[in-house]
């Protein structure tokens, strides 16, 4: 008799989850539901309509991230000049309010992104499942949690029931082995992989991100890689829990303490992938091969190596892609052929969920340190969260930001979406760590390139997009 | 939810792959706390020019177009940002199905919340779909209940939908309503959970 095979990690995640299966769908719990100003409040007005209450306040965490301006934060909503913006907030703060929901507002030194914000009190932890109406939920992956981004009518669903309506996905394994050459990390592991597998590659999949690469991440590097798994078009992205993640939990605001701690990480630690798990998909990357990645079209696919020269659109294979390729070439105003490096900045964003922690900005300003900002740049740094704000002032890293002439913000998702007032003006070139280079993403007519936290610092420094490599 | 039977409308072609959501609804929409309204946010930079006239050239402005209520479009429709205001902005303007080769996961759940079809076709199907669309007639008739879209020529394209989703979408049912039904069976898991987790029960 064959024996059963083994279980994958997110397998066991969601087999302990299933409350019951209706219609052909599980009604999976949810552990931990994230909210914010911008998907909710639809939601919550589909609650009053329908008089149903909120199942569980305990289990919501609600933050204003998205509309927050960057500067002024302690005005409170008084700092928020765009009326539709205070609305939105104040619908929050309303609907959070009669609901008895936990809510870090504006000025609160816990505030910031939601992704940051979560694993930072150690509301994040392994094995959970996790939600949020925002696609980068992907990042609390980083825990071995199973968490992704909804819609509105599924925040209501879940504010309602705290359960949503799943069908499972399947098993993708990413491996990254061996060690990264000095001036990569997990952003480059990041668009290696999406401009590897296509940002559709993932569609229908949850990825595992394994391999000793993987194992060396530090949680802020692991958050990074999982936070753009969704770039890759996969539900959700996972790392199986270790003494990193152990260490990282260890003592934050919401872990477990003293024996409910033991008790915890026993549980934790019985997730991971079996070794007779079958994968649906499997792909091997060598970290040692992976070049400091930028991006030069409005997908997140148009991944190239810094030292490459931009595409052809005739040397891609469908119509679609090369109509596509033709559009982004002209949108970013590069053309085809033109070294990467040669194309000149006038913004520079180092923030976002994908690359605003601590971590994130050491490395940064290790690149910034004894160096100045390029006369025609304008440079910002946004930290994640007020306490990473707080705790790069400690260290301070501000005072090498402002030294090198960048300018040291408030925390929020700022020029990630430029729903705040921090755009990239039309025409002008962006280097950025967040996570989206779509059309008119941070300001309409904005063009951005991707990159990590040392690439934009380089990129700040040089004035165009610049190799790291020359700035270690 | 709207449910969604049959339709017979026009057919408008947009040929480019990876739309994301950003595209379909900018940001600057996105701060209202309403459903409705967003007819107005749809595609706006591809529609709208720098000075907010519309773009002659863009597909959804040109006569023929005009009262288009299905979209065939490239491969990967509906990528990036969770954004719900995406099919309801689709919706608003009188879209009610969307063909492609692929969508995006949220996005393609998001369009089971809010009656809007999204219809997977293979690769070819499209293209010629999309071929149909730029010519003289644009009149499609999507059949939920058959699982077919009848291109302009009269060509049937039969299309594969999950079995509950097309109930559903057919009836137009409330998932939460559904869900609730099933309360007991939460209460239970919960209680359970209590016992077994204990930590997270006084976070
Ligand atoms: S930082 Fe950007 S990607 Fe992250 S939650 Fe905010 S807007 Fe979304």
């Amino acid at each position: 008799m064959r024996s059963m095979p083994g279980k994958t990690l997110y397998d066991k995640i969601w087999d302990g989850h299933v409350v019951t299966e209706q219609d052909g769908e599980a009604i999976l719990y949810i552990d931990l539901h994230l909210i914010h100003e911008v998907t909710t409040p639809q939601a919550f007005a589909g609650l009053r309509a329908s008089h149903r209450p909120v199942r569980r306040p305990d289990r919501t965490l609600a933050v204003a991230d998205h509309n927050v301006p960057t500067e002024g934060q302690a005005l409170g909503i008084g700092a928020v000049a765009d009326e539709e913006a205070r609305l939105q907030l104040q619908t929050l703060e309303r609907n959070v309010k009669e609901h008895g929901i936990e809510f870090f507002p504006m000025g609160d030194i816990r505030n910031g992104i939601v992704h940051v914000v979560g694993p930072e009190q150690g509301r994040t932890q392994p094995g959970m499942t996790i939600v949020c109406g925002d696609s980068h939920t992907s990042t609390h992956g980083a825990f071995g949690a199973l968490a992704h981004g909804i819609g509105t009518s599924e925040v209501e669903h879940v504010l309602a029931t705290q359960t949503l309506r799943q069908k499972k996905a399947r098993n993708f394994r990413v491996n990254i082995e061996g060690e990264p050459i000095p001036g990569v990390g997990a952003k480059d592991y990041a668009l290696a992989v999406i401009g590897e597998i296509g940002t559709a590659g993932g569609t229908g999949y949850v990825i595992e991100y394994a391999g000793s690469a993987i194992r060396a991440l530090s949680m802020e590097g692991r958050m990074t890689l999982c936070n753009l798994t969704i770039e890759a078009g996969a539900r959700a992205g996972l790392v199986a829990p270790d003494e990193t993640t152990f260490d990282y939990l260890r003592g934050r605001p919401s872990a477990p303490k003293g024996g409910a701690w033991e008790m915890a990480l026993s549980y934790w630690k019985t997730f991971f992938s079996d070794d007779d798990a079958a994968w649906d998909r499997e792909i091997t990357l060598d970290a040692g091969k992976i070049a400091p990645l930028v991006t030069w079209g409005t997908s997140p696919e148009d991944v190239l190596a810094v030292t490459d020269r931009v595409p052809d659109p005739e040397s891609f294979d469908t119509p679609g892609k090369r109509a596509s390729a033709v559009q982004a070439l002209e949108y970013m105003g590069l053309t085809a052929g033109q070294p990467i490096s040669d194309a000149k900045v006038d913004v520079v964003f180092i923030g976002s969920c994908t690359n605003s922690r601590i971590e994130d900005l050491r490395a940064a300003a290790k690149i910034a340190e004894g160096r100045k900002v390029a006369s025609h740049v304008r440079a910002m740094v946004v930290p994640g969260s007020g306490l990473v704000r707080a705790q790069a002032e400690d260290e301070g890293l501000d005072e090498i930001f402002l030294a090198a002439g960048f300018e040291w913000r408030e925390p929020g998702c700022s020029m990630c979406l430029a729903m705040n007032p921090d755009k990239v003006p039309p025409g002008q070139r962006c280097a950025s760590t967040s996570n989206r280079n779509f059309e008119g993403r941070q300001g309409r007519a904005g063009r951005t390139h991707l990159m990590s936290p040392v690439m934009a610092a380089a990129a700040a420094i040089a004035g165009h997009i610049a190799d790291v490599r020359d700035y270690l | 939810m709207q449910a969604f039977t049959r339709l017979d409308a026009t057919l408008a072609p947009l040929p480019l792959a990876n739309i994301d959501t950003d595209q379909i609804i900018p940001k600057q929409f996105l701060k209202t706390v309403e459903r409705e309204g967003l007819a107005k946010g749809l595609f706006y930079d591809l529609r709208f020019d720098g000075e907010g006239r519309p773009k002659p050239d863009f597909v959804l402005n040109r006569p023929e177009f005009k009262g288009a209520g299905v979209l065939v479009a490239g491969d990967n429709f509906g990528c990036g940002s969770s954004r719900e205001h995406a099919p309801w902005a689709l919706m608003d303007f009188g879209i009610r199905c969307v063909v492609s080769t692929s969508f995006a996961d949220i996005f393609y759940n998001n369009c089971f919340q809010n009656g809007l079809l999204p219809v997977v076709l293979k690769a070819d199907e499209v293209a010629s779909l999309m071929d149909e669309a730029k010519g003289g007639n644009h009149l499609v008739t999507v059949d939920l209940e058959a699982q077919t879209v009848v291109a302009p020529s009269g060509r049937t394209y039969a299309f594969a939908i999950d079995p509950q989703r097309k109930e559903k979408m057919l009836k137009g049912l409330d998932a939460i309503g559904e869900t609730l039904t099933r309360a007991a069976d939460i209460d239970v898991y919960e209680m359970r959970q209590a016992l077994a987790k204990p930590w997270l029960e006084d976070a």
